[in-house]
This record gives C-alpha cells, sequence and structure tokens, in this order.
C-alpha cells in the first residue's frame, strides 16, 4: 500500500469541483433549506440574550420594576429552549445531508465500480479503488461533520451581530468594526503559514507511516541483514523531522489563538473608553454599553473558526478530485445502442473464433486465431502458460474486446449482443474459485432469486458436494468465512461446479478446474465434471492431457497461435506439437519404468 | 497557569468601570480602566501562548519517544510476531493509538490545568460577589461537565460501532473488487450492487444515530449553560435592586459565569481523553510488552547488530532429529542430513512439505528446538545473532525490497560498502545477471526501487535480492525459491557465476526445477514435513519417486517451450 500517493493536497478552492460537489445536494433540497432556516433562526435567538440584558439594566434595574425583570427572564428562558431547539435541528439535518451525500456518492462510484473494464482493474490494485469508496467519501464528508459548514453558518452570525451593533448605536459599532483590519490581517497570516505547516507535517507523517508499514512487512529482510541499528536511526530521522515540523506549526496556533483574544480586549477596552464617555455625557445608555461588551466577545469566535476549518477543505478537494477522476473514466465495453436480445434458432452454444488477435499493451497475445465450436461439442484446449488460452476465455465473455477479427456466439458479433444476455451463455469455472462470505447455499445461486432452494440442492448433489455441506453445521446455512477460509481446495472446487451447474448454461468453461486435489476429491471432481457437461458445449482448458482426451476436439495453442487442432487421434497421426507432448508424458513414463526396473 | 489566573481578574475591571459609571466620573478613569483591560489582556495571551508551546511541544517529545520505542521494539520481534499480527492492526496501534494517547498527556494535561486555575480563580471572586447567587447560578454547571461526560461516552460507543459497520461495508467492496471476474461472468453486479447497498443502509443508520448524538451535544450545552446566565441576571437583577450587589458586580458576575462555560465542558472532554487515551495505551503495552522470543542467549554474547563479521564460520551445517511445529502443526518432523562446508545442497517437494520451514530455522528467522540445528558444530541457538546472521546470504522466496536506490538495495547489509567500495556492488549486480537491466535504466544504480520509481520485474526483484545477498560475502548462501521468476537461461547463468563466487561456500537451494538443482552435491526431497529421498541427481532418478516425477513433468514443459 502506498502512502504517499494519496497524500497530495491541493487546492483548497477549485470552482470546477465545488459546483460538481453541490450538485449532490440537489436531491436533498428540502433538508437543505430546512438546515438553512434552522441556522438563521438559532442566530437570531443566540443573538437575542446580550440584548435581554441591555433591557433589564436600562428599563427594570434603573427604576426597581420586579415584574419586568420576571418576564425578561421568562423570554431569556424561552429564547434558550428555542435555540436549543433550533442548534439541534440544524446539527441534526447538516449531518444527515452529510450522511446522504455520502451514501449517494458511495452508490455511484460502486456502481460505476462494477461497471468498469477489466482494463482498469488491471491497472489499477484493489486497496486504491477501496481508498475511493471508504476514506475519500468520508474526507468529503468531515465537510458536514466538523464544522465548515456550520462555521458559514457563524456568518450568518457574524453579519446578525454587525447589524444589532449598528442598530443599537452606529458611534459605537463603528469604534467595535475598527479593529475588523486587524483580525483579517491576523487570520490571513494564521491561513497561509499554517497551511504551509500544516502540509508539512502531514508530508512528514506519511512518511513515517510510509517507512513503517515498510518495515513491518520487510522486519525480516532487515533482521537478516542486521540493518536494526541503522534503520532505527533512519526513523528516528523522520520522527524527528515530524516533531519538528509539529513544534514549527504550534507556534502559529500558541500566537494566533491569544493575538485573538487580545484584538477582542483592544476591542473591549475601545468599546469601554468610547461608550464609557458616552455614558458619561449621557448619549447612550449604560445597559446598551453592557450589551455592547457582550456582543463584542461572540464577534470573532467565526473569525478564527473558519480559519481552522481551512485544512478540512483542502483535504475535501483533494478527495473529491480523485473520486470525480474515477466517475470520469469511461466504460468502453458497454451494450451497442442497437444490441440485441437474441434467441438462437435450434440448440444454443455455438461458438466461432474468425481470425481473432488481441493485446494487451503492444505485445499481442493471441495472433489471427480462428476456430468453431459446434452446439454440445467438447473442446480441450491446450498450451504452455503464456500461450493465450485464459485469455480467450476473458475475450469470450467481452472482459476485453477484440483488437482484430471477431468472435460469434450463435451466429451473431458478441459486440452486437447485449452483455448480460453474451454472459448468461456461459458458466465460468476458475482454478481460482473466489467465494464470498455468505451462506453456502447463497454461493451457489449467487444474487439470482430465481434459482429456487431445490434447485441449489439438487445442483450439489448432483456434484457430489451434497456430502460435504450436509456435513457442515447448518448444513445449506452454514456460514462461508472471508474467501472461503474453512474450506478445502477440492471443497470450494465442487462449490464452484455446483453454482456453474444450478445456472443452467448453455457453454461450459473449465480453467484449469482440476489441479492440486487429493485423489479422492479428484475422483469425485472427475464424475462431478461428466454431470456438468452432458448436453452442453464444453470449453476446458487443462495441463494434464489425461483430462481431455476424450474430447471431441482438441486446440493446440503456443504462443498466441493456434497451431493444431483435431481429435485426440487425428493429433497423434499428425505428429506434431501435441503428438511430442504425449510422448513424453506416457513414453516417458514407461522409459522411465524401464530404467527404475533395470536399477 | 498564571495567564488563566489573569485573565480571571478581567471582570473585575469591568465590575468597577460598570460601577464607576452608573455612579458618575472622570473620563480618565475610565480610560484607566481600558487600559488596565489592555494590560490584562496583553500580560495572560503572553503567558498563553508560552503554556501552549511548552505544554504541546512537550507532548511532541513524548509522542517522538514513543514512536521510536515501539519501532526499536518491533525491531526486536521475530517473523512469527508479524505472522499472527496483521500489518494494518500494527499500524494501526503505532498511528491512532499513538495520538490518543498523546491527547491524553498534551490537551487533557494543559486543558486539566487551565480548567482548574481558571474555576478556583472564578470560583473566589464570584463568592466575593455574592454567595447566594453563586450557588444558585453554579446549579447547571456540573450537569454541563456530566453531560459531556456522558454524551463523550455515548458517542465514543456509538462511534465504535459506526467504524465496524464501516469496516463490514469495506469487506464486501473488497470481496466484489478482488472478485470481479466471477461477478461479471454470473452477471452478479446488480445483486453485488444490492448487497452493497444494505450494508450503506446499515452504516447510514447508525450513523443517525451518532448524529444524534453529536447534534444534541452543543446545544445541550448552550441549554444548561444558558439556565446558568439566566438565573445570574433573573437572581442577579433582583440583588441589585434590593441593593444587595451593585450593577458593576452584576456585569462582573455575568462575565465570570462566561468564562466557567469553556472549563466545565472542557473538562468533560478532558475525562474522555484520559479513558481512551489509557485504553489506547493499554493497546500498545500489548506490543510493547511482547517478548522478542529470538534473542542472544547465551552469556557474554555482543549485542545486536555490531558483533563480529562471521569470518569465523567455516560453513558445516547439520540438522539433527529436527521437528518443528507451529503451535500445534507439526511443519518438521524428525530431519536429519549433514552439508560439508563449501557443499551445495538443494532442497524440493511440493508446496506446504516445509522447505522454507527448513531454511528459516538456520538465521533463527524462527527458533529451533536446541540440539537440533548446528552450524559447525554449534548450536544455533548458542551462536550470537549476530554473527550467525553475518554468516548467513539469505535470498527469501518473496523478495522484500526497499524504497530506496538500487545501489542501497543491494548494499542493504553492507553499510559503507557503497561509499568505500562501489565495485563491490556492481560485481554482486553481475553475478546476479543484473547489470545489463541497470544498464538500461536512466538512472543506473541510483534508479529509485517501488513506490515511485520504475517497478522492477518479478526477475528483477528477484536477481536484486540474490545481489544483495552476494555482497555480503557470506560463508552460507541461502536461496529460498529465490529463482522462480527468472528464466531458464538466465537462471543458468546466475547459478554458473555463483558458483564461482562461492567456491568454497555452502549452499542451500530450494527450487522447483530440475535445472537448478540437478548439480548440488546432494538433494534432499521433503514431503509433509519427512525427508523422504536423498542423493544425488542420477541416484534419484534411478529411484524413480517423487523426484523422478518431478524430472519427468519437467522435460514435458521444457520441450513445449523450445518447439
Amino acid at each position: 500500500m502506498s502512502f504517499h500517493e494519496e497524500d497530495v493536497l491541493g487546492k483548497a478552492y477549485d470552482a470546477r469541483l465545488i459546483r460538481r460537489l453541490l450538485g449532490y445536494l440537489r436531491p436533498h433540497k428540502t433538508y437543505v433549506a430546512g438546515a438553512l432556516l434552522a441556522l438563521v433562526g438559532d442566530a437570531a435567538f443566540q443573538l437575542a440574550p446580550p440584548y435581554l440584558v441591555k433591557i433589564a439594566i436600562d428599563r427594570y434595574i434603573a427604576t426597581g420594576n420586579l415584574a419586568g425583570l420576571n418576564s425578561i427572564a421568562a423570554v431569556y428562558l424561552g429564547c434558550l429552549f428555542a435555540a436549543f431547539a433550533l442548534e439541534y435541528s440544524q446539527t441534526y439535518l447538516m449531518q444527515m445531508i452529510g450522511q446522504r451525500i455520502m451514501f449517494d456518492m458511495r452508490m455511484q462510484i460502486y456502481k460505476h465500480l462494477q461497471r468498469l473494464d477489466l482494463k482498469f482493474y488491471d491497472r489499477n490494485p484493489v486497496g486504491r479503488l477501496m481508498t475511493r469508496v471508504t476514506t475519500d467519501v468520508d474526507v468529503i464528508n468531515d465537510l458536514f461533520t466538523s464544522g465548515v459548514v456550520a462555521a458559514f453558518g457563524d456568518l450568518f452570525m457574524l453579519v446578525g451581530i454587525m447589524m444589532t451593533l449598528v442598530w443599537m448605536d452606529w458611534r459605537l459599532a463603528l469604534v467595535t468594526f475598527s479593529v475588523l483590519p486587524l483580525i483579517l490581517v491576523l487570520a490571513q497570516w494564521f491561513r497561509t503559514n499554517v497551511r504551509e505547516s500544516y502540509r508539512n507535517v502531514r508530508t512528514w507523517i506519511a512518511r513515517i507511516n510510509a517507512f513503517l508499514n515498510e518495515h513491518i512487512n520487510g522486519m525480516s529482510t532487515v533482521q537478516l541483514f542486521r540493518r536494526e541499528t541503522i534503520n532505527f536511526g533512519r526513523f528516528d530521522a523522520i520522527n524527528q523531522k515530524h516533531r519538528d515540523a509539529n513544534v514549527h506549526q504550534i507556534f502559529f496556533y500558541a500566537v494566533f489563538l491569544p493575538a485573538v483574544e487580545f484584538v477582542a480586549a483592544i476591542a473591549s477596552a475601545l468599546i469601554l473608553w468610547y461608550g464609557g464617555g458616552f455614558v458619561l455625557s449621557s448619549s447612550l445608555s449604560l445597559g446598551t454599553l453592557v450589551a455592547f461588551l457582550l456582543y463584542s466577545g461572540r464577534f470573532f469566535r467565526p473569525i478564527s473558526d473558519m480559519s481552522e476549518k481551512f485544512n478540512t477543505l483542502q483535504a475535501a478537494m483533494a478527495s473529491s478530485e480523485r473520486i470525480f477522476q474515477l466517475l470520469d473514466h469511461t466504460v468502453e465495453i458497454v451494450d451497442r445502442p442497437s444490441s440485441i436480445v437474441h434467441r438462437p434458432e435450434g440448440k444454443p452454444g455455438h461458438i466461432v473464433f474468425d481470425d481473432v488477435s488481441f493485446s494487451y499493451d503492444k505485445e499481442p497475445v493471441l495472433r489471427n486465431v480462428s476456430f468453431e465450436v459446434k452446439p454440445g461439442e467438447r473442446v480441450g484446449i491446450v498450451g504452455a502458460t503464456g500461450a493465450g488460452k485464459s485469455t480467450l476465455i476473458s475475450l469470450l465473455l467481452r472482459f476485453y474486446d477484440v483488437t482484430g477479427g471477431r468472435i460469434l456466439v450463435d451466429g451473431v458479433d458478441i459486440r452486437e449482443m447485449n452483455l448480460r444476455e453474451l454472459r448468461s451463455v456461459f458458466g465460468l469455472v476458475l482454478q481460482d474459485v473466489h467465494l464470498f462470505s455468505g451462506t453456502i447455499a447463497g454461493n451457489i445461486r449467487l444474487g439470482n432469486e430465481e434459482i429456487s432452494e431445490a434447485q441449489v440442492r439438487a445442483a450439489a448433489k448432483a456434484v457430489h458436494a451434497d456430502r460435504f455441506i450436509d456435513s457442515l453445521p447448518g448444513g445449506y446455512d452454514a456460514p462461508v468465512a472471508e474467501r472461503g477460509a474453512t474450506l478445502s481446495v477440492g471443497q470450494k472446487q465442487l462449490l464452484s461446479f455446483a453454482r456453474a451447474l444450478a445456472f443452467d448454461p448453455a457453454v461450459l468453461i473449465l480453467d484449469e478446474a482440476t489441479s492440486s486435489i487429493d485423489t479422492e476429491t479428484e475422483l469425485l471432481i472427475r464424475d462431478a465434471l461428466h454431470v456438468l457437461m452432458a448436453g452442453r458445449t464444453t470449453l476446458a482448458i487443462a495441463h494434464r492431457l489425461s483430462t481431455i482426451q476424450d474430447m471431441d476436439k482438441i486446440l493446440v495453442f503456443h504462443k498466441g497461435k493456434l497451431r493444431e487442432s483435431g481429435s485426440h487421434q487425428q493429433l497423434l497421426a499428425m505428429r506434431g506439437i501435441y503428438y511430442r507432448l504425449f510422448q513424453l508424458q506416457y513414453k516417458g513414463r514407461e522409459e522411465l519404468n524401464a530404467a527404475t526396473h533395470r536399477a | 497557569m498564571v495567564c488563566s489566573a489573569m485573565f480571571s481578574v478581567a471582570p473585575r475591571v469591568l465590575q468597577f468601570a460598570v460601577d464607576d459609571l452608573y455612579a458618575g466620573v472622570t473620563r480618565g478613569k475610565v480610560g484607566r480602566y481600558a487600559g488596565l483591560l489592555l494590560l490584562i489582556a496583553g500580560v495572560a495571551g503572553y503567558f498563553r501562548y508560552h503554556m501552549r508551546r511548552i505544554i504541546i511541544s512537550a507532548s511532541r517529545g513524548i509522542e517522538y519517544d514513543l514512536r521510536n520505542d515501539f519501532f526499536a521494539h518491533l525491531e526486536r520481534l521475530p517473523l512469527s510476531f508479524f505472522q499472527a499480527n496483521r500489518t494494518g492492526d500494527l499500524m494501526s496501534r503505532a498511528t491512532n493509538d499513538l495520538s490518543a494517547v498523546r491527547m491524553m498527556i498534551g490537551p487533557a494535561v494543559m486543558y486539566l490545568a487551565n480548567t482548574i486555575i481558571t474555576a478556583i480563580v472564578s470560583l473566589t471572586l464570584m463568592f466575593l460577589v455574592d454567595v447566594r447567587l453563586t450557588l444558585v447560578a453554579l446549579i447547571p454547571l456540573p450537569i454541563v461537565s456530566i453531560t459531556v461526560n456522558i454524551f463523550g461516552r455515548k458517542i465514543h460507543k456509538t462511534f465504535e460501532q459506526v467504524q465496524e459497520k464501516l469496516s463490514e461495508m469495506s469487506a464486501i467492496a473488497q470481496e466484489s473488487l478482488t472478485g470481479v471476474r466471477v461477478v461479471r461472468a454470473y452477471r452478479q453486479e446488480d445483486a453485488e450492487t444490492e448487497r452493497f447497498r444494505q450494508s450503506n443502509i446499515d452504516y447510514l443508520k447508525h450513523n443517525r444515530r451518532l448524529s444524534r448524538l453529536q447534534g444534541a451535544f452543543f446545544p445541550t450545552m448552550g441549554l444548561f449553560l444558558g439556565f446558568s446566565a439566566m438565573l445570574a441576571l433573573w437572581l442577579g437583577s433582583r440583588d441589585v435592586i434590593s441593593g444587595r450587589i451593585t450593577v458593576g458586580e452584576l456585569v462582573a458576575f455575568n462575565a465570570y459565569l462566561a468564562q466557567l462555560a469553556w472549563p466545565m465542558i472542557a473538562f468533560g472532554w478532558v475525562t474522555n481523553l484520559l479513558q481512551r487515551g489509557t485504553a489506547s495505551w493499554s493497546r500498545m503495552l500489548m506490543v510493547m510488552d511482547a517478548e522478542p522470543g529470538v534473542r542472544d542467549e547465551g552469556p557474554g554474547l555482543s549485542a545486536l547488530g555490531s558483533g563480529p563479521e562471521g569470518g569465523e564460520i567455516r560453513g558445516e551445517i547439520e540438522f539433527r532429529n529436527l521437528s518443528f511445529s507451529y503451535g500445534d502443526r507439526e511443519v518438521l518432523s524428525q530431519i536429519s542430513f549433514s552439508v560439508k562446508p563449501g557443499e551445495t545442497v538443494a532442497v524440493v517437494g511440493g508446496t506446504g512439505a516445509g522447505k522454507s520451514t527448513l531454511v528459516n530455522l538456520l538465521p533463527r528467522l524462527h527458533n529451533p528446538p536446541r540440539g537440533t540445528v548446528f552450524i559447525d558444530g554449534r548450536d544455533v541457538r548458542d551462536i550470537p545473532l549476530s554473527e550467525l546472521r553475518g554468516a548467513i546470504g539469505f535470498v527469501p522466496q518473496e523478495p522484500f525490497l526497499f524504497s530506496d536506490t538500487l545501489a542501497d538495495n543491494i548494499a542493504f547489509g553492507v553499510p559503507g560498502v557503497k561509499a568505500q567500495h562501489p565495485e563491490r556492488i556492481a560485481a554482486a549486480a553481475a553475478v546476479a545477471q543484473l547489470d545489463k537491466d541497470i544498464a538500461d535504466f536512466p538512472e543506473g544504480f541510483e534508479t529509485m526501487v517501488g513506490e515511485r520509481g520504475i517497478t522492477l520485474s518479478g526477475g528483477q526483484k528477484q536477481r536484486t535480492a540474490i545481489a544483495r545477498a552476494v555482497v555480503t560475502d557470506p560463508r552460507i548462501l541461502i536461496l529460498d525459491d529465490a529463482l522462480s521468476a527468472v528464466d531458464t537461461y538466465t537462471e543458468e547463468e546466475i547459478l554458473s557465476r555463483l558458483r564461482g563466487v562461492m567456491r568454497s561456500r555452502t549452499a542451500m537451494l530450494i527450487s522447483h526445477r530440475i535445472s537448478t538443482v540437478r548439480d548440488a552435491d546432494q538433494i534432499v526431497v521433503l514431503e509433509g514435513g519427512r525427508l523422504v529421498e536423498r542423493g544425488r541427481h542420477d541416484d534419484l532418478i534411478a529411484r524413480g519417486g517423487y523426484y523422478a516425477e518431478l524430472y519427468k513433468k519437467q522435460l514435458l514443459e521444457e520441450e513445449l517451450a523450445s518447439s
């Protein structure tokens, strides 16, 4: 896993990205409207208390009006509850919007991943894709939960306070505002410096994590080569840099937070100085002065808050950029508008490779391959590793598109066929059985609800998987652990046979399905295979000639080319590659036997 | 701490100012009050700046020490530890838990100190204003701390559930993305999307619970703090009217209350930090307290990594009735054979036969039982690790290269060789047939391996690992299936060059290829952890057992490849 690549921070503000992100708000308009309404209302009610203090001092304390005080207290209480209710709804709504957007984004990414070409998967390790689905989406959600949005909400408060101040006494309001430039300069200074040092800290922590990750994985190499001391020194150096970067960053916080408070104190002092003068000259009430002092205390919080939330914004931009990049990756293999849901006349399962060539990059993997498989025919495919056998299957299922020639299934070019229709023709059994966490039955039927419980059982029984399934606690409902960790290779193989049978495909594809299994299971499997192949077109890739000798036709691939084809007997008569293979496998054994007898 | 005290004095200035304004004073006196306010803020700010720098810097220093200790300890732990603990888990201890511990010793301590001082000073001054008013106004405040604490705990618990749901969702996605071929072939895209949606909905539900808690947190705080302020205003105003206190005192009192609000919130928060920190600390201790099972055992042995270069070891190896198990599972059973200095022995056998385990025991990646593995007649358990590993050049099955330059990767075992004898690196690269590849890289030996540099092919990685072992000039060379990704021709070349370099050195080769092992002085065949055949190539062919079968299969493959 690479820690470096994910930690590159981009711009904090990118209009294009913001616009696209805002698009995700659209489906939740009502929530957004509600949240905004609550935000404004909340700000209003939070603004009330200092004003109530002013009224209490000016109107009731001065006159000794107890009843008036009681009503002020009642209004105060009312404001408290209203503010509570509104702030709660506002936060809750805001978080729910965030959650829903996360949900939508995840579904969108996931759906797209389910459509993206295999070529894309070849280039992007699963770990990276996982980061898109999980971490990157979470980072965007931080915008909502960690209060970046709320900080914007604080702006309302700021404007509200400013308006109230002007309304109460414009002279004193101007005095208060006179410190604003100071605080803006301060915030700007803080933001630029913290951004730089935050980036620095992030870089070093990423280096630490990468180093740790690498050394945890390669610890035995470190130990074998006695590098403990030296590598500790290197770790120490990075660790030190990280500490220093942090200490450097503390400086800005340590200066900024007290400085904001100091500016607030300047404001208070100014209010007291000028306001006090106004009070003395009787052009301002004492209550208003007190209210001014109380308001000025709340004045500066939103500004310092927003400066601190800047980093979250920056990280969210970087993540959304990566997510959009993935979403913008086009799917190449798609249904053509003209694609047909086709119904073959007669028996299905007719396959033609017509002058097919294919290359992943530049190196050709298949070169001008042509052959035909008739419905019900059983065909074996032989060749060394790298001969292009597995590629044949990937092309047939249209995981990749051919780079030359065409493939026909039941007389139709597969590029003209509906993808799902095409793939429903085949039942695939891979050498590496992929199981899903869930139950045994769930792994046979997968997500196909049309396959009944009885059909699942019948399929399992037909391929002799029933015996081991019945022995499991819970039988068909027995849980399958992650990747089927609790099952043996042979059992997994039988399960995948049952799966293929339950789907009842017209064409069966076996990819080296019979390797590395004990003799007893091997016999079971061989028998199961006969059940599976009955009445179906079969394409079987195998290393061992014994498994495919009785096939109707055998195709011999060598270095991307179809070199020989025919029945076992025909191929032997040809005295080519297959003949030599066969000779080696069988005559070799006789010779060996002879040699050992002689010895 | 002084700063908190200083700050708490500020409302008192306000009190006098307001009182004087109420009674009517001169402009100059008001000016003095304003100046006093500024002075107090300045001094408090100065102290606050230093407090933050000192405490947080100290906590960063402790974090640094802890991280170093953690890594140093990892370096002493044996292979079995890393096999038993997943990397992700160890990483999370080194990152998340470490930062929770730092929060406990840094910010938590800072806020705690802050809280206590502010509370003491504010309360004293409030009591000076009016005892009854103070007591009434204080009623809601402890509730604030308690609420913060309860909320914090609930939020943390719900948060962990949410994390669990997230990891379930990740597992589903991981499974589906790794099995992409099966998903596509069986047209399960929609079913998989549905499964993901269900899990995503589940996650959303838990998150909603979390949102409800988090959403209620601050408003609840505000409500209780508001109660306090409301009571103070209401009752305080009555007191002003009845002449118990002055208007200035009322204003100051309100200011004190406001000052107490944050410490009360912080107090509840701090207790959460402490709870989380201690939990994380115990998780870290599970690693820090893990026993380094493989270590120097004999008396008077030299420290790790600084011992002699292993020049005295001649390279005679003996396995004496060796049985070895991982837990209950026996992987090697009664293995006995010996290798003379300078001999080459090959080990063959199927997967799970115990070949890798056998060679892992020599450099003590796992500890063999005493009295079973000997080098030069000495029990490997009695040889200092540094001397033992210094004498062995080990090339593992899956070579691990570090994201560093090629030259640094080759020079890994001989620090300083790059500066002093660069020609030794080049020579080792030539033995491993890596020189031609390196010549093709634009930056040659300085090419970065891994992450951002050129990604090497499997064969190039293996050959780099071989060069890395060769450059240490080992008495014993171990190749654990180290040429599997190298083509037969290159392998032939490497082996012949190795033979030249390794003349009079002992070698142990694990391989599946007959061409690799056929010239060995002896071939050992393992099956299911037992030694089943042993001898030279011709003897084993004549015996017609496992080895002969393997030979036959490979002839077939070779024939195919050459046609």
